[in-house]
């Protein structure tokens, strides 16, 4: 037997934010962190996750994204089957990732498919944030390489949406090498001339920014996501002092060159969808 | 329990031979390069052009430094993105004259700062995975100490990786490990354990394909091997070595 941590309120909080039952109490009131107002969450759900008041970004899961961005009835899921085992033995793992598929109700943190943007057709993977925080193991790193190499066999372009805490620990070196495993993929898919889009969404962290989310062609970001190769808490620890104000947050990235625009959630499909036009080849 | 510990402890030993003394050792007439053409000139990163035997190879290495001052000024084997884009500026080159490249790799991690992060930490290493992966040339990485997680992989997508017996490569450092996992950093013997990071883990999980016993021989052993390794890819189309390259990180972790 699995030892499971008990569920809490807080949990239960979060994956309201982004659930999939849409029925589940309405009335539930969430705090948004920016502008303190009270919301409610089915009216947030309805705002795409954006607090009405002061424009806040919360996450938001890979489904809703899904829905936000592709073409009605376009997408086409694929190796959404594909689960993490516990290759290394680490302790505590299998009982971590049975949790992590009850809330996120995904069988691991990503997934990836085909779908059409404005009637273009694309490649697409989104990170799931309900999932161990959209770690990287080796069956996301697998399921990204095959979505990059089908893209590449049939000449599409792929979009990405990041959100990630970064390599999956539990998963040992094996999850270091899905860095450059997926990087492989991304250079032969952009040798072959086709176009990759990414969207880093908050937090995109450790070897996730230190692989495929720095190496698309365009790089968007919604507003004040954190994004960073070093968790905020060990840089201060390393620096002994605090960080400036807004740091490692997207407008931070844009000002000193590292992303291409920052782009609000309403916006990102004409977005994408204008950048799929302009790299049709 | 604390066999995987003990690893971590002498890989991280004060007096365990660093870059320069496997520079030193193994290569004739080393000329260093400086600067990444970008910023700014990082000393946690030594590179250079030397002969191994009578081949003119390139030579990258991570130097922590032996005494404190040296430590300093080595930032203790922590690289900026300035290391990782110097690395790359010389790999490149090698590239143009089909030059093998060695890269010696020996950090806690890349640096974790607030210029790190200014200058694009990330952006670095995800460059070097990328272009590491179609470098049209032989590479061949040496973990001689630490391989510490994305500092090391940025020098380490290579044909093949090699492993000094009593050094350790890992996705995160046990202490590290242990504080997100037991809010505890002093748990870290029983994070080095489960972690998988000594050479002979990584060997059975074949993530690595040699490894070198630490002996006063070694410097020997390694310049022999690398000759050897380096005269028989140098024969490869750059074509067919980029495709084995790539092969053999695609199949770490693929289902069967």
């Amino acid at each position: 037997m699995t030892f499971k941590k008990p569920r809490n309120l807080l949990e239960g909080y979060s994956k309201l934010i982004g659930s999939h039952s849409e029925d589940s109490s309405d009335d539930l009131m969430v705090t948004c962190p920016k502008c303190k107002k009270s919301l409610a969450s089915g009216d947030l759900l309805g705002s795409i996750n954006v607090c009405m008041y002061c424009g806040h970004h919360f996450r938001m899961n890979a489904r809703q994204r899904l829905n936000l961005i592709c073409d009605r009835d376009t997408f086409a899921e694929a190796d959404g089957t594909m689960v993490s085992s516990n290759l290394i033995g680490f302790p505590e793992y299998d009982g971590k990732l049975e949790n992590a598929r009850l809330d996120s109700k995904e069988p691991d943190a990503v997934i990836c498919g085909a779908c059409k943007i404005n009637g273009i057709a694309a490649g697409i993977f989104v990170m799931e944030p309900y999932f161990m925080m959209g770690s990287m193991g080796v069956v996301v790193g697998e399921k990204l390489t095959r979505l990059f190499e089908r893209a590449a066999a049939e000449r599409l372009p792929v979009v990405g949406f990041t959100v990630s805490g970064g390599a999956r620990m539990q998963e040992g070196i094996l999850s270091l090498m899905q860095m450059a495993k997926v990087s492989g993929a991304v250079k032969r898919h952009s040798d072959a001339g086709l176009f990759f889009v990414c969207v880093l969404t908050d937090p995109t962290t450790g070897g996730v920014t230190a692989s495929f989310a720095m190496e698309a062609d365009v790089i968007a970001a919604e507003p004040f996501a954190h994004i960073g190769f070093a968790g905020a808490r060990v840089i201060e620890q390393t620096m002994r002092k605090k960080l400036p104000e807004g740091f490692q947050r997207a407008e931070f990235l844009l000002e000193k060159g590292f992303i291409d625009d920052i782009v609000e959630r309403k916006k990102q499909k004409k977005y994408l969808a204008q950048l799929l036009k302009m790299h049709v080849r | 329990m604390a066999a995987a510990y003990e690893k971590v402890a002498l890989a991280r030993a004060k007096g365990r031979a660093t870059s320069v003394d496997y520079i030193s050792n193994i290569f004739e007439n080393f000329l260093e390069m400086h600067g990444d053409r970008r910023y700014g000139d990082d000393k946690s990163v030594i590179a250079g052009i030397g002969y191994l035997i009578e081949m003119p190879v390139t030579v990258i290495g991570i130097e922590k430094g032996h005494s404190v001052k040296e430590r300093g000024f080595r930032n203790s084997g922590s690289a900026h993105p300035e290391g990782y884009r110097k690395a790359l500026r010389q790999m490149k080159l090698a590239e143009k004259f089909s030059r093998p490249v060695v890269c010696f790799v020996d950090t806690p991690g890349a640096y974790c700062g607030i210029g790190a992060e200014e200058r694009g930490q990330g952006q670095a290493i995800a460059e070097n995975l990328t272009e590491m992966m179609t470098l049209k040339t032989p590479v061949i990485s040496i973990v001689i100490g630490e391989g510490g997680s994305g500092g090391a992989l940025g020098l380490a997508v290579a044909d093949e990786v090699w492993m000094l017996e009593n050094s350790v490569y890992s996705v995160i450092s046990p202490e590290g490990c242990a504080s997100i996992l037991w809010k505890d950093s002093s748990r870290s013997k029983e994070a080095s354990e489960c972690l998988k990071l000594t050479a002979q883990d990584l060997f059975k999980l074949k993530v690595i394909e040699k490894i070198f016993p630490e002996s006063d021989k070694v410097y020997a052993h390694l310049k022999q091997e690398l000759y050897a390794a380096f005269t028989k890819s140098r024969q490869l189309d750059p074509q067919s070595l980029t495709a084995a390259r790539y092969e053999r990180f695609r199949k770490i972790g693929a289902p069967e």
